[in-house]
Order: structure tokens, then sequence, then C-alpha cells
């Protein structure tokens, strides 16, 4: 279990830098976006992996796993999906703008 | 409990809601309620300040949770301080935009009343967490606010700041991840607590934590390698949006600050970890600005130039660390944030007097009202380049003196040729702007309302570095208690966590 999370983690890390790297900005809101998937589980697992058990108090249940990092994980989510949908609207803007979708639109002449 | 502390917050934010439902109102309808909002938080960061002097720390806990469980706003020493410059350069900033920036685009007041909203979260937050969501708000509206009424140019920039900045809140939330997989919590004060007893086997995991929380602050405050992001964002900007921009740097440096003074210190070697490589990088910083401010263009690009050379010259203070060094610290951050911005509005204000020339260093029409733009930018040079007998001068004065012995070879030479660089600058520029014209006054430029407004803003911001200079000792007096209480390190604590902090077991689950 721990094994597979990490791994997970690591290859969404290593895809989301790659593309994060790339020149056009299409790729680089997904590398952003594996990048957020890699962050949040990475802080899902800062609560220490104990399957079957719930974060608030059941009845009957006798351990509970800690709630804080889903809260946090839950904020990271809202922000970050706020930031994409930004980010997006400004790359289509600089689409528009320049014609073309690299980061660096405004190199050409400005 | 009192609730001083969240109104520099509570109030913008406040004012941003109900600017967004007002945003169809007419812009002077706007205009009041934005300025309203920033004239009573300037009023309620004056009154933290007030509290804050007589030495205590106001703790508002959000909902009343209680620490380390809740979220703690600090309203200490430093908080207020930077809450007060922070308005003292807003309501400057404001005013200039009120003269027609704000025309450009619908959704201007909402956005900046929720910038100073992030940016007053940011300094009084207790909590990591908090710090990052404050730090969200904060770009957010300043993403916003860099596109706007901008350009190919601005997008450009935009672009590329935003996707910096979004690789730099992953860090920061890997960061976060790792202190509280190892720590437990991320209430600062606790983190310290934590940090003290912590167990050996922890010890790697929690520098890399730690290391990448100050990677991510100083590429905020942009230090030389990660600060290539903003001689091409700040131009980009518009003049009022720059002039608050001026403090974005200095949010991550108080950060850096915070984390230095609480967590790092508390740590057994926690401040080896800024050795040595934090003081070369900022003196890295200071050459890098002094370059970038020898070749600018333009105007706007010289005080990219100014920033980081303030940037460089902060980070080394903290670096250093002693009482003398943060003391010296605090007195030239606020008037340096407040010149700088001065800085941006003035050359706002030469570039809608020039025409085509704009803000070019080059020859250009004679200047309208050259002889008060010319006593503005003399007051600033002086001010901004160290020389005496304004605010600059003071501030480098302490640094020169407060630093220890081994590291004086350095950052003597260091302070001081990038002051005479300003200097040289400075002196280049005002010769090219105000001696050597060519032509007539431009009739366009001449059409073109400038506005009382903005005179007044830029009046107020030129103002500020003698007003600093003239009430030097009981600004020196407050800076040199802050540092105190920062390095004591013992009342931020016991104001945060109550008297005695709640235990929990040292892993969450």
């Amino acid at each position: 279990m721990e094994l597979f999370l990490a791994l997970a983690i690591g290859l969404l890390t290593t895809c989301g830098v790659w593309l994060l790297l790339r020149p056009r900005s299409m790729s680089i809101i997904i590398g952003l976006t594996l990048l957020t998937y890699a962050v949040n589980l990475l802080i899902f697992a800062g609560a220490r992996l104990k399957p079957g058990v719930a974060p608030i108090t059941l009845k009957g249940a006798t351990t509970l796993v800690d709630p804080l990092p889903q809260a946090l994980i839950l904020t990271a989510i809202v922000i970050s999906f706020g930031m994409t949908a930004y980010l997006v609207a400004l790359a289509l803007k600089g689409l528009g703008v320049s014609g073309h979708d690299r980061a660096d639109i405004d190199e050409d002449g400005v | 409990m009192s609730h001083w502390p969240i109104l520099p917050f509570l109030l913008p934010f406040t004012a941003a809601v109900l600017l967004l439902l007002l945003h169809r109102a007419p812009l002077a309808v706007q205009r009041g309620v934005s300025l309203a909002a920033a004239l009573l938080g300037a009023g309620a960061s004056v009154a933290l300040l007030c509290q804050a002097a007589g030495g205590g720390v106001q703790v508002y806990a959000l909902g009343n949770w209680p620490a380390p469980y809740g979220i703690m706003l600090v309203g200490d020493r430093l908080a207020a301080l930077m809450l007060v410059t922070l308005y003292a350069l807003a309501l400057p900033a404001l005013l200039s935009a009120c003269a027609g920036l704000d025309a450009c685009g619908p959704w201007f007041h909402p956005l900046f009343q929720l910038q100073l909203a992030g940016l007053a979260a940011a300094f009084l937050t207790g909590d990591m967490f908090n710090l990052f969501v404050a730090f969200e708000i904060l770009l957010l509206a300043s993403y916003a606010l860099l596109a706007h009424g901008g350009g190919k140019a601005a997008i450009g920039a935009g672009l590329r700041y935003v996707i910096l900045n979004l690789a730099g809140s992953a860090m920061f939330l890997i960061a976060l991840a790792i202190l509280y997989a190892t720590l437990g919590t991320l209430n600062m004060a606790d983190m310290a607590v934590r940090l003290r007893e912590i167990a050996p086997a922890d010890v790697p995991l929690v520098r890399v934590g730690l290391l990448l929380l100050v990677l991510v602050f100083v590429l905020k405050a942009a230090l030389f390698p990660l600060a290539a992001w903003l001689p091409a964002t700040y131009p980009a900007a518009a003049p009022a949006i720059a002039c608050l921009f001026a403090i974005l740097t200095k949010v991550g440096i108080v950060a850096l600050l915070r984390l230095d003074m609480t967590a790092l210190a508390a740590m057994p070697q926690g401040r080896a970890l800024l050795q040595p490589w934090l003081p070369l990088l900022a003196l890295a910083t200071i050459a890098y600005g002094s370059v970038s401010a020898l070749a600018a263009a333009n105007l706007a690009r010289l005080g990219a130039g100014l920033l980081l050379i303030s940037s460089g010259t902060l980070l080394f203070a903290i670096a250093n660390g002693n009482v003398g060094m943060i003391s010296a610290l605090l007195f030239y951050l606020p008037q340096s944030t407040l010149v700088t911005g001065g800085f941006f509005l003035l050359a706002g204000a030469i570039a809608i007097r020039r025409g085509d020339a704009a803000d070019r260093l080059i020859r250009g029409p004679v200047l309208r009202q050259r002889t008060a733009i010319g006593l503005a930018f003399l007051t600033l040079a002086v001010a901004v380049s160290g020389l005496p007998p304004l605010s600059g001068f003071l501030g480098k004065l302490m640094l020169l003196q407060a630093v220890d012995g081994g590291q004086a070879m350095l950052w003597w030479p260091a302070l001081l040729g990038s002051g005479l660089i300003i200097a040289l600058v400075m002196a280049r520029a005002g010769s090219i702007l105000f001696w050597e014209p060519e032509g007539h006054a431009d009739s366009k430029a001449e059409h073109e309302p400038v506005g009382r407004q903005r005179a007044l803003a830029l009046a107020l911001l030129v103002l500020v570095s003698p007003a600093y200079a003239i009430c030097a000792a009981p600004i020196a007096a407050y800076a040199d208690a802050t540092a105190q209480q920062l390095i004591a390190g013992t009342p931020y604590a016991s104001a945060s966590l109550g008297t005695a902090p709640a235990r929990r077991d040292s892993r969450p689950g």
C-alpha cells in the first residue's frame, strides 16, 4: 500500500515536472495539474495510511485517522482549481493576442 | 479576546465582497467604498500598532478554537509594523489608481481590496497553512491586477508570473505535507515547541521540509537565481499597481523572518540551515539588482532593479540574524518599500508627461511641472541611494553598524557599492530626463489629464522619506523592541499557545 502510493506520487510528480518544462502553455497547465494531484496525495499520506479507518468518530470504532490533512487537501483542491481556471483563461487570452500558445507570447517584437 | 487583529484583514475583505455586488454602481460610489475601506483598515492597523507598542501580543482565535488546534491571528509588533506599512503604501496607490486606471476594467476595486486582504492576512497569521491560503489570495488578486489595463506585454509577463507562482505553491504544499507528517502541527509557535524536542530520526525529513519552505519564501522575495521574474513582471504593470506590488517581495521576507525566528531558532542547528548559501546569494542579488539598474532602459525597469537590491539587503540581514541586524532591517524595510513604491508612481507621472518617449531613458520633450517633478525625483533618488539626510541613509547606516565582524568585509562593499551604483544611475536618469530635453513640450501630452489624485498620491509617498528621517528615533526604538520581541520568542509563543500549551502525541493518528 505504502509502496504503491509512493510510486504513484513519484510518477505524477515526474510527469508534472516534465510537462511543466515544456514551452507550450497547454502542456504547462496539464503539468501543473498533475503536480497538484501528486501534492494532494502527499498531504493525504501525511495522515498515515490506515485502510478501513474513518476520519470521524463512529459508533463502536476504536481508532480514527487524522482528519486534518483531508481538510487541508480540500482547501488545496479548491485553490488549485481556481488558479488553474485563471491560468487557462489567461493562456487563451494570450493565444488570442499572439496567435500561438507558447508561454513566451510577448518575446517576438515587443 | 480583542477583535482588533482581524480588522485589517476583515475590512478590505468585506469591502471586496461589497464591491463585487456594487460592480454596476457608478465609479464614484466604488471609489468611495474602496477608499473608505482602505482608510478604516489603516485606522485599525494604527490602533493595532499602538497596542503592540505597549508590548502586548494580541491574539485572535478564529472561531474561538483554542491553540494549537484552531487558527490564530497574531498581532505582535512585527505584524503591526507591516500592516501600517501596507496601508501607508496602499492608500496612495489607490488614490493614484482612482485618477483613471480603475476605469480601464470593471473589477479593479474588488481586486485591489482582495489584494489588501491577502497581504494583511499573510502578515497576521500564526499558522503555516493559513499563510499558504493568504499567499494564494494575494497572488490571485495580483495576477488579475497585473493584467489590468495592460496589453500583450502584460499578458505575457502575467502568464509566466502565474506559472512560476503555481509551481511555488506546489512546493509550499509539499513542504507543509512533510512538516505536518513529521511534526503533527502547522501552528508556527507550536512547530517551534515540537522542533525543540525533535526525534533524531525525523531530523532529515524536517530539514527538507523547512528548506523547501525557505525556498518558497526566497522565491517570493526574489533571491538571485530565482529573481529573473521580477524585472520582467513589475514594468508590465500599471504604475499604481507596481507601486502596491513593491510590498509583495516583502511578504516573502517577513515570512522568512517569522520562520527563522520561530521554527529555525528553536530547532537544534536550525539556523545553520541558512548558512552559508543565503548570505552569499543575498550579495549576488544585490549585484544582480545593481547590474539590472545600470542596464535599465526605462524607469520602471530601474525601479525593479531597486526592488532587487532592497530584497538582497534584507535577506542578508535575516541570514546574519543578530539583534542589531534585525532591528536595522525592521527600520530599513518600511521606508525602502514606501520609497520604491513612490518611485514607481513617479515613473508613471513622468511617462504621461513625455508622450511617446514615455518613461524610457532617452531624450524627450520638456516636462510640464518640471520643478515639482524634479524635486520629487531628487528626494526619491537621495532616499533610495542612501545619501544623507533622508531615511535611506539612516537605514543603511544602521545596517552597516550592526554587522558582525567577520562578514563586514563582504557587507560594507556590497551595501556601499550598491548605493554608489544607485546614485550613479539616478544621476544619469535625472540628467537625461530633466536637463537634456529635445524639442518642445509634447502637444498630445499637454491634453492628457494629469489628475489631482495622482499628484497627491505621489506627494504623500515622496514626503514619507523626510518624515521618516525626522521621526527616526521613535521608529528605531520601535524596530529595536520588535527585534528583541522576535529574538526572545516567548511572548509570541505564550500568546499564540496560551500559558499552558496543549499537549498531543508528537505524531498524528
